[in-house]
């Protein structure tokens, strides 16, 4: 039987490379977002590429008292079974105007955190209950370890990534599997012109849509993609935080 | 608004380095304000950078990535036709539209390219002898003009300007979106004949003896050898194969295309390993165990054989290399051909990997390249001034016969040598000045060759 999946930020860079791996897949899609016009464009995309039929729902990350009826809406129009949904939302300002203004502070902690955590205790209840199902967010490696260039993104990622092992944790019980994606630098318009586009550790938005198309069907709890993010995530998480506060990362 | 990066762009040749204000829009609308709102004086749409000179190099002036706006936005089954962003690239549609049983009308020698670049450069393959150039397929095109309005042009409906974008490098506007005829396929395969001409006059014969029986014909020529061996080739020539052509193996899904295990040339070469000696030595061996008779091959293997090597570019160096590719008339041909193939020979600058093809009759395109005649095209590493003085010396070849260069290719060619290939060039820039009177399109190729004044 033929199942459906959520892509919240489906238009974004990743977001779109998922949909294209999925649809290509034969998987049913339910593409949300802000912006329905690009959600249009990227539905008939996967109509024409892959004669893949999806269907648009509209998604405000901070629309929070609108986040049930849209999980709700997913749920009915999810053709067959609802078999998992993905975050791959997020917005990044610039580190220092957002020490300077709150609001912009306070828009990437509710984009990337609160408005995850929000969409997730909906669908993790969904979930747990029918015992079937799994869950995955894109996370970043900025949250593995608050540097001063990009701190405030990196907290609201690290809140995310502590409330992702929670909640393994919990699904566990319910073979929910919940997937934690922590990609390095991504070619997407957030990192155009601040890495190179053909440097080495610069990934595609495909190649990183693939590893984590693997990594749910393999049932992993937490990725880094590309893989040589975990080792120098790794060195980077055990340099001494005496050295690390006089470096400049 | 887009925000521009500054880099360094060369061609797919990697000949000479820019500094250019790089873009790269994720939705039309920024497309659409950077055009008519950015602070560089002028922009040049780039696709996936395989032209090989400096056509989608813009010196100190912006330069706009095509490749994310690559949406397919409809197909029409009972036509044919698809309808898609310009940003899409040829390896795209193969991949969703083989399956299906369609191919592209008309496809260079490889597929990493945009449509948006293949219009821009009115493309020619194997079977232009047979069925032009891609700008006779092209049902209509929507085009970003310098007012930032979208101009819909088609040979019925602003046909001039239809008629100087198809081949006129991106200089009139910007192509956002394309609607193309494909070409219904039976399988993913082709029927090849493989045919060795000792010389020449041997291949011109084979080529003017029997070219019709073929949809795609080209030949692999080598120009080093000399004297009696002089344009020595393997012909390889082929139609789309039927079911029934297949093995049993290929049979079962006749329209599937094998995966190919991608290989990558990691570093540049130094420059010593092409040497006049190792390419005399590769082309003799390639000539010798060139294979012949009758194969069916793949589409991925016949018609993009180094599309398999990603960075294929960087065998020539950091140096980097140009390619020339000249055509000349059927009266012509035989001379012009001779007298090149000497002088690069004579030059001792290897060439591998050169390309000879006989050309149908000219198309609608005021700029388009191919005429009916026979065209050679080489690779040339960048040995500095000897490659200068070799260039020039072609050059005169190729006016002293009439013959022209292609754009796509072009990295050196002067204004005045431009002027003397295009004879409607005139008619070009009348359309240009109409619909972009500021000149706010122009590439470093333009400004070089006199499309546009500097």
């Amino acid at each position: 039987m033929k199942n459906s999946i959520v892509i919240v930020g489906a238009t974004s860079g990743i977001g779109s490379a998922l949909a294209r791996v999925f649809a290509s897949r034969g998987v049913g899609l339910i593409l949300a977002g802000r912006d329905e016009a690009a959600l249009q464009s990227l539905s008939q995309d996967l109509l024409v590429r892959y004669e893949s039929q999806s269907c648009v729902e509209r998604f405000d990350a901070l629309a929070f008292d609108r986040h049930e009826a849209f999980f709700e809406a997913c749920v009915k129009r999810a053709e067959g079974e609802l078999a998992g949904v993905i975050l791959c939302h997020g917005a990044m300002t610039d580190q220092v105007e957002a020490q300077e203004d709150f609001e912009k502070t306070r828009l990437m902690i509710d984009v990337n955190y609160t408005s995850a955590v929000s969409v997730l205790n909906l669908a993790s209840n969904y979930f747990e209950q029918k015992r079937s199902g799994w869950l995955c967010a894109v996370s970043s490696v900025a949250g593995d370890r608050g540097r001063g260039s990009n701190y405030i993104y990196g907290s609201a990622k690290a809140g995310l990534n502590a409330y992702l092992q929670g909640l393994r944790n919990r699904l566990a019980k319910a073979g929910v599997p919940v997937l934690t994606v922590k990609p390095g630098f991504v070619d997407t318009a957030m990192t155009w012109g601040l890495v190179k586009a053909d440097s080495p550790v610069m990934a595609s938005p495909d190649q990183v849509a693939r590893d984590i198309a693997k990594a749910i069907e393999k049932k992993k709890d937490v990725i880094y993609t590309l893989w040589f993010w975990r080792w120098i995530m790794l060195i980077i998480k055990s340099i001494p935080e005496m050295i690390f506060k006089r470096l400049s990362l | 608004m887009a925000q521009g990066v500054d880099a360094t762009l060369s061609g797919w040749g990697q000949y000479e380095q820019e500094t250019c204000s790089v873009f790269r829009p994720e939705r039309r609308r920024e497309l659409v304000e950077t055009v008519q709102n950015g602070d560089q004086p002028n922009y040049i749409a780039r696709g996936l950078g395989r032209s090989y000179g400096d056509s989608a190099v813009n010196a100190n002036g912006g330069v706009l990535l095509q490749q994310r706006l690559n949406r397919f936005t409809g197909f029409d089954p009972a036509h044919g036709v698809l309808e898609c962003e310009a940003g899409v690239s040829l390896e795209e549609i193969i991949e969703a539209f083989v399956r299906r049983g369609y191919f592209l009308p008309v496809t260079p020698g490889t597929k990493f390219v945009t449509l948006g670049g293949a219009l821009a450069a009115d493309v020619h393959g194997k079977n232009h002898h047979c069925d032009g150039t891609i700008g006779r397929f092209v049902q209509s095109l929507d085009l970003l003009t310098a007012q930032g309005e979208v101009l819909t042009c088609s040979p019925q409906q602003n046909a001039d300007v239809f008629w100087a974008t198809i081949g006129g490098m991106g200089l009139t506007g910007i192509i956002l979106s394309v609607r193309l005829r494909l070409m219904p396929i039976e399988t993913a395969y082709i029927n090849v004949d493989y045919g060795k001409a000792r010389n020449l006059d041997q291949a011109l014969e084979m080529f003017s003896g029997d070219d019709e029986r073929y949809r795609y014909s080209v030949a692999w020529i080598d120009c080093l050898a000399t004297n009696g061996d002089l344009g020595r080739s393997v012909l390889m020539r082929g139609n789309h194969a039927d079911v029934s052509d297949l093995r049993s193996e290929s049979l079962s899904r006749p329209l599937v295309l094998r995966p190919r295990r991608k290989k990558s040339m990691p570093i540049h070469f130094p420059n010593f390993v092409l040497n006049p000696y190792t390419v005399q030595a590769f082309n003799t061996f390639y000539y010798k165990r060139a294979p012949q008779g009758r194969r069916v091959v793949d589409l991925d293997s016949y018609f993009y054989p180094l599309d398999g090597v990603t960075h294929w570019n960087r065998m020539y160096g950091k140096r980097g290399f140009v390619q020339y590719q000249a055509l000349f008339g059927l009266d012509n041909a035989r001379r012009g051909l001779v007298e090149v193939i000497e002088a690069v020979s004579q030059s001792r600058q290897s060439s591998f990997l050169a390309v000879l093809k006989r050309t149908g009759p000219q198309g609608d395109g005021m700029l388009s390249f191919p005429k009916e005649g026979y065209t050679l095209a080489l690779d040339l590493p960048n040995t500095g001034q000897r490659l200068t003085d070799l260039l020039r010396r072609l050059d005169e070849i190729v006016l002293k016969y009439d013959g022209r260069l292609y754009l796509a290719k072009d990295a050196a060619m002067t204004a005045d040598t431009f002027a003397a290939m295009y004879p409607r060039l005139a008619e070009f820039k009348e359309v240009k000045s109409r619909i972009d009177p500021q000149c706010r399109f122009s590439s470093s190729q333009a400004r070089r060759v006199g499309i546009v004044d500097i």
